[in-house]
């Protein structure tokens, strides 16, 4: 865990991405909840549909409401043009504005619910017009409690903040999200860590505040705005400072493989002199998007991935013809260069323990429909909804005894202690290797194949340096080597690696 | 030599507020100079009334002239400075220091009231002129009604109208107040109009008392004349409690003399 210390220094960048983002979100959600509860005070109807609203959007899970936000955005393009972002910065303020709009709107309103009716009396009195009252009288008795309603809403949102890394935007969450994926705990701490110890810090200033508008000591008051204001600030120009010409941005799917392949990808584009950024643990569904608007430069996508989801078709033409139909349709829709494929798959596939398949005398899904009915296959949360299972079922009728989800990892272990027989494996998995499994062939090609892309988006399409630097790798990754690389990340042992020592083994294995 | 004309005109006042009728019908004429106590039982309209002059409440129909002026085409923020407003909730602003307090109503119109203008106020209703720099929550609740009391002179008031100003003080700060809102009345050469339920109150602060009486005015006499029998069976069952409070009390001191 001493690992921990050597990642914090290395977080400022991320530090200063989450504070920037945190902030926007905090600030944008007062100018509109203040004025709204003042609103609100006048009227019990604009009360009950505001606090109804605001309440709305908190039952929604934080991680939903930011990937609503891009299709919302991307359809509102048809408005503001393509210049729109769709991932990134826009989309994650937007969900965490509406994140931190409840607690801010509910403490203003009850505050301004409870002032004492005598005193608004008297202010009525002493002849305050409706302006004089508000910013003399309620403003400021009820700015304590309100400050208690910012409070709530900053360490909500500096939590919420960590999960904008799934929409592209860069934040504490990089190094969670990473950690979780490739299993390096040291590093999920050193984010989750870094993301309290902001929460924390943000908490104790704003009492501060809250104290200082309590007591009504214009020094604790102003004293901590400034050291907000400070820190907003030095976050702002920390992040102003890293940004000039627009760096190649890369793409990874939550998963050990992308996580190596984008460091592969960099450090090749980074020896060939570009700056690079990276958006780890995207959403699948966002990638294939992103890289069609632009908002991510590079990505490593599936044949089989853009078949069904992108260009809805459920035949298999095989391999070769759904490579090219694909390629030729993503340039022809998207703009988007196919620069090619890497040489290995990621495809489904079913696999055994060597002894049992042995004892079966099963080498593949033929072998496997009679023996079915006496054994429990096992699949990942979604397999038996995809139409991969349904082709291969009704190819080889296949009928088992019991079907059983199981987490990915999770499956590998079941399959060793043999509550499962046969799984529904990934064949770049390291783990079929080290497991010392075996991948039953497929004589009728019912599965489709999932063999990994370079996709660039239309901005670099044409940056002949970019896929100078990136046609080395172009049918140069070996199943065998992505395995190998996969289970140096996954693995749990002393020969563990980051992505990053992966992928320079991975170069070095496949010769450039 | 004609009448001067009143400083203070209810003219066919009514206030409703959806069925209930708080105000049914009042007008009547107040003299400037005159202390005018407003008298009757909890939900007799007399409140409601009040407020019409400062217009915290807008009359349903009917019109109250200030100065000979209908008050509902006066900017609020004016009218109120020159009609000085305490009331039983006192209402001074928690957050604001005594000198602020009572600054607030001509700070409001843009001017600013001196340190010497303040200490002025509070030697006015016998405060230490050092309590300027306390909060409200510092003063004994007689203390926050005398800067109640300050804060509504501070504009320098024509009219000074009360609403049950002294019903939460304990009896001898509720004394001592009545008596020097009484004196500062007289040396003002102000014109006040008190809201009271207690008769004994009005009749010896006041030079008039209206008795009021599901929202209609059934009594206008002098202290002198109601204790004289006049002004009919609501007000005189009004100063039958102090009367009679009066003469239990005597017969109690004359029982203990015939004692000792």
């Amino acid at each position: 865990m001493g690992d921990i210390w050597d990642i914090l220094p290395g977080l400022g960048d991320k530090l200063a991405a989450h504070v920037v983002l945190s902030a926007s979100a905090i600030g944008l959600a007062m100018l509109i909840a203040l004025p709204m509860a003042v609103w609100a005070s006048r009227s019990p109807t604009v009360s009950r549909v505001a606090l109804g609203l605001a309440s709305l959007v908190q039952t929604i899970p934080a991680l939903a409401l930011l990937a609503l936000f891009f299709p919302l955005l991307l359809s509102l393009r048809a408005v503001f043009g393509e210049g729109l972002p769709t991932l990134g910065f826009l989309p994650a303020l937007m969900a965490l504005t509406l994140y931190a709009l409840l607690p801010i709107l509910r403490n203003a309103v009850t505050a301004q619910a409870n002032l004492d009716p005598e005193i608004l009396e008297a202010a009525d009195g002493v002849g305050m017009t409706k302006w004089q009252k508000l910013t003399l009288v309620e403003a400021p008795l009820s700015a304590p409690f309100i400050m208690a309603g910012i409070r709530t809403a900053s360490v909500w949102t500096i939590g919420a903040a960590t999960l904008a890394t799934t929409i592209g935007q860069t934040s504490l969450g990089d190094p969670i999200f990473a950690g979780l994926q490739t299993q390096n705990w040291a590093l999920v701490l050193a984010g989750c860590f870094a993301s309290a110890g902001l929460a924390l810090a943000a908490d104790n200033l704003l009492w501060v505040i809250e104290v200082g508008l309590a007591k009504r000591s214009r020094w604790m008051t102003l004293g901590g705005i400034a050291v907000v204001m400070l820190g907003i600030l030095a976050a702002l120009w920390a992040q102003g400072a890293g940004t000039g010409e627009r760096r190649i941005i890369i793409a990874s799917k939550s998963f050990s493989e992308q996580y190596i392949l984008a460091q592969l990808i960099g450090s090749r584009l980074e020896a060939a002199g570009y700056s690079v950024e990276y958006r780890d643990g995207l959403g699948s569904a966002v990638v294939h998007s992103a890289v069609a608007s632009s908002a991510i430069d590079i990505s490593v996508d599936y044949t089989g991935t853009i078949w069904t989801n992108y260009l809805n078709r459920k035949d298999n033409p095989g391999r070769e013809a759904m490579y090219e139909t694909i390629r030729d349709w993503e340039m022809r829709e998207n703009g988007v260069r196919v620069l090619g494929r890497l040489g290995f798959e990621n495809a489904y596939a079913f696999a055994m323990r060597g002894d049992r398949a042995g004892e079966l005398g099963i080498v593949s899904l033929t072998d496997l429909g009679g023996v079915a009915p006496q054994l429990t296959v096992g699949g990942d949360p979604e397999f038996f909804e995809r139409p991969e299972w349904v082709a291969v079922r009704d190819a080889y009728g296949l009928r088992f005894a019991r079907n059983r989800n199981f987490a990915p990892t999770f499956m590998y272990n079941a399959l060793q202690s043999g509550e499962a027989d046969v799984i529904s494996a990934y064949t770049s998995d390291g783990r079929i290797a080290a497991d010392k499994l075996v991948v039953l062939e497929d004589p009728e090609g019912a599965l489709p194949s999932y063999d990994a892309m370079l996709m660039l988006s239309p901005r670099i399409a044409g940056d002949a340096g970019v896929i100078a630097a990136l046609e080395p790798l172009i049918g140069a990754i070996s199943v065998e080597a992505m395995r190998e690389a996969n289970l140096a990340v996954d693995r749990e042992d002393a020969e563990k690696l980051t992505p990053k020592a992966a992928a320079a083994e991975l170069a070095k294995t496949i010769g450039i | 030599m004609t009448m001067p004309s009143p400083l203070l005109r209810f003219d066919g006042v009514i206030c409703r507020f959806g069925e209930i009728t708080a105000v049914g019908g009042v007008s009547c004429d107040i003299t400037a100079g005159s202390f005018v106590a407003l008298v009757g039982a909890s939900g007799s309209g007399k409140s409601t009334l009040l407020k019409t002059v400062n217009t915290l409440v807008e009359p349903t129909t009917g019109r109250v002239l200030f100065a000979g002026e209908d008050v509902a085409s006066l900017k609020p923020a004016r009218l109120r400075r020159r009609v000085g407003y305490v009331f039983q909730g006192i209402g001074l602003f928690p957050h604001m220091s005594v000198a602020e307090n009572i600054a607030i109503g001509p700070r409001l119109t843009g001017e600013k009231l001196g340190a010497e203008r303040i200490a002025q106020l509070l030697e006015l209703v016998e405060l230490d002129p050092a309590m300027a720099t306390r909060m409200p929550d510092e003063l004994s609740g007689g203390q926050r009604q005398r800067v109640g009391v300050a804060r509504a002179l501070a504009g320098e008031p024509e009219l000074l109208i009360m609403d049950e100003p002294f019903g939460a003080l304990d009896p001898l700060t509720r004394d001592a107040l009545g008596n020097k809102v009484r004196e500062l009345h007289e040396r003002l050469g102000l014109t006040t109009v008190m809201v009271t339920h207690d008769m004994a109150e009005a009749l010896l602060l006041a030079d008039r008392v209206l008795v009021m009486d599901a929202g209609r005015i059934v009594a206008d006499e002098s202290p002198c004349a109601l204790l004289g029998g006049a002004g009919g069976d609501v007000a005189q069952g009004l100063v039958a409690v102090p009367r009679q409070q009066a003469e239990r009390l005597a017969a109690l001191e004359g029982l203990g003399e015939s004692r000792s």
